[in-house]
């Protein structure tokens, strides 16, 4: 059973990336286009993501909900520690989900709508930048337990160039993603070839936010570069988002949309497995170098029985329905193009 | 503000929040239901206007449940580390189940909202009505999640540890029955009668609108029935504390002293210093007969519990007070609704009995945060009860007044935001749908 929650801990993780990762995207994609365009992308994203997104950040509250029942000292020791960044994102989530819903259901449409757009773009903004720094501070031993006064403490833990570099990065892939996705969804040539130049510029962002990671991670002295190269799983994982970095851009330039979405949450799969292998299971590493791993940190034996159990049990109820969710309106978009 | 207390303001707002758009999100799906159930029977076009207009409403709430419900999932870490560390895996099978509540939930109501016309009519109308039951699963779960807190069960605390960890007993814990019975009817009573209420508003300016007559009907029913069985299971409720926590049962009486045939009182100024309750009506032996069925039985008084270990008598006693003073008014507005709806019809056109149902608008939800102030007050200092103190239990990080001051401000807009929306919802019916008004036929 200790295998089945941590798989579903970090398939859980994997799959709020992918799939609520293309979502905030959405919202970085709104925030970077042009204004005669805007209306346009709207229309499209909100066909897009409309009836999927509150499902997609399900998998956040699992993974939380995995984290206290099965890791609590670890979720206790990252509330503690992290608790600034963790409040910020909260603040972005609390404005994303609402703006995205009242912009929709505000049934008078006038100068409210562009209050909800702005909290809307800016919040899809902030929320993966600071999940990205939270990530980027758990795993670079920045976070200091023993610190004497409150910014170290509770303010350089997170406050540094790697983790802000995570950040940026992690906005570009999500950018990216919704990009891609965002291709498929479009209903004419035009908004098409705009969907296909911003999933290259956000490819190009995230290549490069990428190379500055690496850079902060030499200079803060986080072993990225050996986790990634100097082992097999971390190697060949990089390799293959590479090469598939190649296919993708020619089937971008070519148009392909499905095998587009399939092949892009690949490439960002093997990014996650290629940094986060080489620690695993160690899942917090803090200053002292103690690192924190999630074997050691388990729950008692019976709370990691039931929690497994309910999790197979929940997972037999919800897949297909999920998948019939996906399926329903990938069809009835491709039917009629209207909602 | 000291961290303490900010902590604790910042987890009753999130929760006091929370528990009102989580309510609204758990019943009026079934209300939806019911007139989308009408809809297909009849083929009634007001049936349909007002299924799309409810389904507007709960897509609202349902997001906004979602996003205070995700915040407060941290929050429990962020702000009460040490109790998430140790309790995190005893209390947590609830919430395990609750994720899969959720999911269905959500997933379901994409199906709901955006299927009309795309699905099979029953499947359709099927969905929506999965999206009430997991909602309000996932109310019980969460609630038996608290009641653990109130009466711990599923471990052995052994010299400051928790030891033979069971989270299965620990969620089948003596309080979670009475609990999670209790706030389900707490969600129909409050929700009913905040729904019923805008519609009878909307009566009151215009008799003839057919969409506010089968609304208002529809939320009344739900909440009368919710109303009315609500004091029996708040009976249950008050035996089970007795039994379980007298201290807060006492809080909640303000009863200094032990007494045998003790009284029941109503109203009253409690004296922490001299243990005296003032301007107070007795009802004799009343309170012994509640606790114990018994009129001679002897209730735990304050006196018998450890000073540091006793509740604040003041707040707990006044919100028990509100709490069951508007349980029974609203008792009474249902018996007066039935009343009108067996025998005497007229009264149903009659503006005195429209306003009486105008006037409850926020009477459920005044009495459900009064209650779980009873409940959460009422079993300080404990936040894991006779386990762990909440002072023991807080984030050691200072400035939490500032982040308290921060989530005041963001759920203090996002009300006003709703509200504006609903206002505006409630405002276009009648150029929305055909059937909101006698005179505006609009076709879409
Ligand atoms: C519409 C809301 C509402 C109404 C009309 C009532 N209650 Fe209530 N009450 C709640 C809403 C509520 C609640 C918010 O849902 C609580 C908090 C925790 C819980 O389980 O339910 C609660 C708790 C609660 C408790 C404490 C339970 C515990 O700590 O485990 C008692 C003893 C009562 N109630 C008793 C009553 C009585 C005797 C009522 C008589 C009319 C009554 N309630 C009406
Ligand atoms: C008495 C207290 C509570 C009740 C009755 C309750 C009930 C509910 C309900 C019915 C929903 C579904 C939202 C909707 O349909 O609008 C919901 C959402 C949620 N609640 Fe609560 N809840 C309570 C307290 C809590 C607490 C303490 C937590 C955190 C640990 C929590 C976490 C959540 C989460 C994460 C969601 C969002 C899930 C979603 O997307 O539907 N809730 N709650
Ligand atoms: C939704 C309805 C609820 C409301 C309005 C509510 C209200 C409150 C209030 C007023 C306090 C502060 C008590 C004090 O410090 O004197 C509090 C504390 C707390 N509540 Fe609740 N509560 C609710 C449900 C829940 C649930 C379902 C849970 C957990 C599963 C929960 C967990 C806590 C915790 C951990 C604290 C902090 C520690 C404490 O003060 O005991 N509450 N809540």
């Amino acid at each position: 059973m200790e295998a089945v929650v941590i798989i579903f801990f970090c398939v859980s993780i994997l799959l709020y990336f992918l799939l609520g990762g293309a979502d905030f995207g959405a919202g970085i994609v709104e925030l970077l286009t042009s204004r005669k365009n805007l209306s346009k992308t709207r229309k499209t994203m909100y066909h897009a993501i409309g009836p999927v997104w509150e499902a997609n950040h399900m998998w956040l509250i699992i993974a939380v909900v995995i984290l206290f029942v099965g890791f609590p000292s670890i979720y206790s020791a990252m509330s503690v520690y992290l608790h600034i960044p963790l409040a910020i994102m909260l603040i972005g989530i609390i404005a994303r989900g609402t703006a995205f819903v009242f912009r929709h259901y505000d049934a008078v449409k006038d100068r409210m709508q562009q209050t909800y757009n702005r909290i809307f773009v800016y919040s899809s903004f902030i929320t993966p930048l600071f999940l990205g720094i939270i990530a980027g501070s758990v795993i670079s031993r920045h976070i200091d337990t023993g610190a004497r006064n409150f910014a170290d403490a509770y303010i350089w833990g997170w406050l540094n160039g790697f983790s802000i570099s995570v950040g940026l990065f992690t906005v570009a892939l999500c950018g990216f993603l919704a990009a891609i996705y965002l291709i498929g969804e479009a209903d004419d040539a035009a908004d098409r070839q705009r969907f296909i130049r911003k999933a290259k510029q956000m490819n190009l962002a995230a290549v490069a936010s990428g190379c500055i990671v690496f850079v902060f991670a030499e200079q803060d002295g986080v072993p990225l570069r050996s986790w990634i190269f100097e082992n097999p799983v971390g190697l060949s994982a990089i390799t293959a988002a590479t090469l598939s970095l190649v296919v993708l851009w020619y089937l971008l330039l070519r148009g392909k949309t499905r095998v587009l979405r399939i092949l892009a949450g690949f490439q960002v799969t093997m990014i996650l497995v290629a940094i986060s292998y080489a620690h695993f299971p160690y899942f917090l590493r803090l200053k002292n170098g103690q690192d924190l791993s999630l074997y050691e940190h388990m729950a008692p034996e019976k709370t990691i029985q039931t929690l497994g159990v309910a999790l197979l049990a929940g997972s037999l109820l919800i897949l297909p329905f999920l998948g019939y969710l996906f399926y329903s309106f990938q069809r009835s978009a491709e039917d009629d193009g209207t909602a | 503000m000291d961290d303490f207390l900010a902590a604790r303001s910042q987890m009753a707002l999130s929760l006091g929040f929370h528990i009102i758009y989580a309510c609204i999100g758990m019943v009026m799906p079934f209300f939806m239901a019911v007139s989308h159930y009408k809809w297909l029977r009849t083929g009634r076009p007001v049936y349909k206007d007002l299924t799309k207009a409810w389904s507007k409403g709960v897509a609202i709430f349902f997001a906004t449940g979602a996003v205070s419900g995700t915040v407060l999932s941290f929050e429990l870490g962020l702000l009460w580390p040490e109790f998430m560390k140790h309790a995190g895996p005893i209390f947590g099978m609830p919430f395990s189940l609750e994720g899969t509540a959720f999911f269905i939930e959500a997933i379901a109501l994409g199906f709901f909202l955006y299927g009309w016309e795309k699905l099979n009519r029953w499947f359709h109308w099927f969905t929506g009505l999965v999206v009430g039951f997991s909602g309000l699963a996932s109310g019980i779960l969460v609630v038996a999640a608290n009641a653990w807190m109130n009466s711990p069960a599923g471990f052995d605390f052994v010299d400051g540890k928790y030891l033979n960890v069971d989270p299965v007993a620990a969620m089948f814990n003596k309080a979670w029955f009475s609990q999670a019975l209790h706030m389900s009817l707490a969600a129909f009573a409050s929700t009913g009668f905040a729904v019923a209420g805008v519609h009878a508003l909307m009566l009151l300016r215009n008799r003839q609108s057919e969409f506010h007559a089968k609304a208002f009907r529809i939320a009344a029913v739900f909440a009368c029935i919710a109303a009315l069985l609500q004091p029996l299971s708040g009976d249950l409720s008050a035996k089970d504390v007795a039994q379980r926590q007298p201290a807060k049962l006492a809080a909640m009486e303000a009863l200094y002293r032990t007494e045998r045939s003790a009284p029941l009182i109503i109203g009253g100024i409690p004296d922490d210093k001299t243990g005296q309750v003032h301007a107070k009506i007795e009802i004799p032996g009343l309170l012994s007969y509640m606790a114990h069925g018994e009129w001679q039985a002897e209730v735990t008084g304050l006196d018998k519990i450890a000073p540091a270990d006793r509740p604040p008598v003041a707040v707990t006693h006044y919100a028990f007070q509100i709490m069951v003073g508007i349980g029974t008014l609203l008792m009474i507005i249902s018996l007066v609704y039935f009343i009108a709806l067996a025998r005497k019809r007229s009264w149903l056109e009659k503006s005195w009995f429209l306003k009486l149902f105008v006037f409850a608008i926020p009477l459920g939800y005044i009495a459900l945060e009064a209650g779980w102030v009873v409940t959460e007050v009422g079993r300080q200092p404990w936040i894991i009860y006779g386990v762990m103190r909440t002072a023991d239990a807080v984030t050691p990080m200072p400035g939490i007044a500032w982040s308290f001051y921060l989530f005041s401000a963001i759920y203090l807009s996002l009300s006003l935001i709703v509200i504006f929306l609903l206002y505006r919802q409630i405002k276009m019916v009648p150029v929305l749908y055909s059937s909101g008004s006698s005179d505006l036929k609009k076709t879409h």
